[in-house]
């Protein structure tokens, strides 16, 4: 795997011209895995969104290298997915192989043993032939992970992966996102617990709409840094002035 | 009354009720799997409104030829179509959402197409068009739904994964390419249907052969493919029924069919085998594992 970089440069992401994501420089250089940790509101999901280029920069950019957009595994927090559709476990994992079989590829024996491994992977052997809506929230999630790990992708956006799943199921992702780690994929993952960023995180970018830290995860992490998050307000000020930044 | 008398002789008998059946066998066959994809998707609604768009454009065509198949049918195809666009645009560069957006143009369509039948033609003409006339097609009008049932099983063979992908997850797609397409070849296919059917069933009605087997194949599968076989068989056999309870009963033959499928809905809810009510009913007790 050739690693990939994710690179920004004043980028400023927002809804209704209101920042969610102001000024961020930085980069996640190739190889790389980074928790992106901050309160609510501090535009984690909006910086996510932003790299799989479903929201447009208010301003700056995010350059690529080494990939396009569509080399990009993106799990997102809340999947917009109805629950009740009609389809199995093996469908939705095979959606990962997308970009190997193309619109019209058939789905052989080969691939179809790589839908299983990946299930496996994420402990849901035997679940292929399950109907969607006989799953539970985690037993839901960790199928879109298994979607993920077929994509096959040297960049991999995780948000919040862990909502809603068991401790011996996070451990055993957490193994998967190591794996990675290891194979150089570039991995982005927001996430909320702390120690568990902590024990597994080598790098983290504390946000708070403005960046307070991108860094080493014990240094990005010290109180001190946690403190200045936390200050940031939830709200958007209603009349706030255009933003002069850096631009200038 | 024989059986044979009964069930089978008018259709050997009078060529407008085979041409009838024909036409609303092929239609079923073409617009059930439509159907289907519409609930999946929670557009089922659309189909109606998609109707509606249709209508200006077969006035128009109507207007401009008089009652000929290619030029109601081009018309009717180019004002779904634009609705179909103008509203799947609007859904995707603004924050309205694509039901709010279907509504709006479809009723603005509709206001066009009701103005310009009622400024140039009389009442008979109108009603053509929202009942159509099924126990009238001709040779043109059986062509046109016959292919345009092959169109759509055609396209459905080709392209059955990234519809099916695209309905379940249309983000993931508008990320790993081919979503747009999708999108817009589903519409695609909902407007030829509706265009299709016009001519038998009225742009009113065929909304009806659409939706109603769908809704009912989910009473009796829970896979997708299933239910497509599920609604193509009840759009088919509603057909069948509808077209002798119209000669049977004397009753106008398109309101005939619906609500044969219509019946076949009520009984799916009451007793499908598959979630209706008396088979939530009957299996209360619960299973070890």
């Amino acid at each position: 795997m050739t690693p990939a970089a994710v690179r920004l440069s004043h980028l400023t992401l927002g809804y209704r011209r209101h920042p969610a994501v102001h000024h961020l420089s930085g980069a996640f250089e190739g190889g790389s895995m980074t928790a992106v940790v901050g309160p609510n509101g501090a535009g984690k999901s909006t910086l996510l969104k932003g790299i799989v280029g479903a929201l447009k920069p208010l301003e700056g950019s995010i350059r690529l290298e080494g990939v396009g957009r569509k080399d990009i595994a993106y799990l997102p927090q809340q999947a917009d997915l109805d629950r009740t559709f009609p389809i199995r476990v093996a469908d939705v994992v095979s959606m990962g192989l997308w970009r190997k079989t193309g619109m019209f590829g058939t789905l052989t024996g080969r691939r179809q043993d790589e839908v299983r491994q990946a299930l496996s992977a994420v402990g849901l052997e035997g679940f292929e032939q399950r109907p969607i809506s006989t799953l539970s929230g985690g037993q839901l999630q960790r199928t879109l992970f298994a979607r993920v790990l077929l994509q096959d992708a040297p960049v991999i956006l995780l948000d919040e992966p862990f909502t809603a799943i068991d401790a011996k199921t996070q451990s055993d992702l957490l193994g998967l996102i190591h794996r990675w780690h290891g194979e150089k994929r570039t991995v982005i993952a927001v996430l909320h617990d702390l120690d568990c960023v902590r024990e597994h995180f080598p790098a983290t970018l504390l946000l708070a709409r403005t960046p307070i830290a991108w860094c080493d995860t014990r240094e990005a992490l010290r109180a001190d840094n946690l403190l200045k998050a936390r200050a940031m307000s939830e709200r958007f000020e209603d009349h706030a002035r255009l933003c002069a930044g850096d631009a200038a | 009354m024989t059986p044979y008398d009964a069930l089978v002789a008018p259709f050997v008998e009078y060529g407008f009720l085979k041409r009838a059946l024909v036409g609303c066998l092929i239609l079923a066959l073409g617009s059930a799997p439509i159907g289907v994809l519409l609930v999946v998707r929670r557009m089922s609604l659309v189909g109606d409104a998609m109707a509606h768009a249709v209508l200006p454009g077969a006035a128009i065509g109507f207007l401009f030829a008089g009652f000929s198949v290619a030029a109601m049918t081009l018309g009717g195809l180019a004002a779904g179509l634009a609705v179909a666009i103008a509203a799947g645009l609007v859904a995707r560069a603004t924050a309205l959402r694509e039901d709010a957006s279907f509504a709006a143009f479809y009723l603005v369509s509709l206001a066009g197409g009701v103005l310009i039948v009622s400024l140039h033609g009389s009442n008979i003409d109108l009603l053509h068009v929202l009942f159509g006339t099924v126990l009238a097609l001709n040779d043109p009008a059986l062509f046109l739904m016959a292919s345009i049932t092959s169109i759509t099983l055609i396209a459905l063979a080709l392209f059955y994964r990234l519809l099916i992908a695209e309905s379940f997850d249309p983000a993931f797609l508008r990320l790993q390419g081919g979503g747009a397409f999708a999108h817009v070849l589903f519409l695609t296919l909902v407007v030829l249907n509706l265009v299709g059917g016009f001519h038998a069933l009225g742009t009113l009605m065929v909304v009806g052969l659409m939706m109603l087997p769908a809704a009912a194949a989910r009473f009796w599968a829970d896979t997708l493919e299933w239910q497509i076989v599920t609604a193509t068989l009840a759009g088919m056999g509603s057909s069948y029924a509808g077209l002798l309870l119209s000669l049977h009963a004397d009753l106008p033959a398109s309101p005939s069919i619906i609500l044969s499928a219509g019946a076949f809905y009520l009984a799916s809810v009451l007793f499908g085998p598959n979630e209706s009510l008396l088979n939530q009913l009957l299996k209360r007790q619960h299973l070890e594992a």
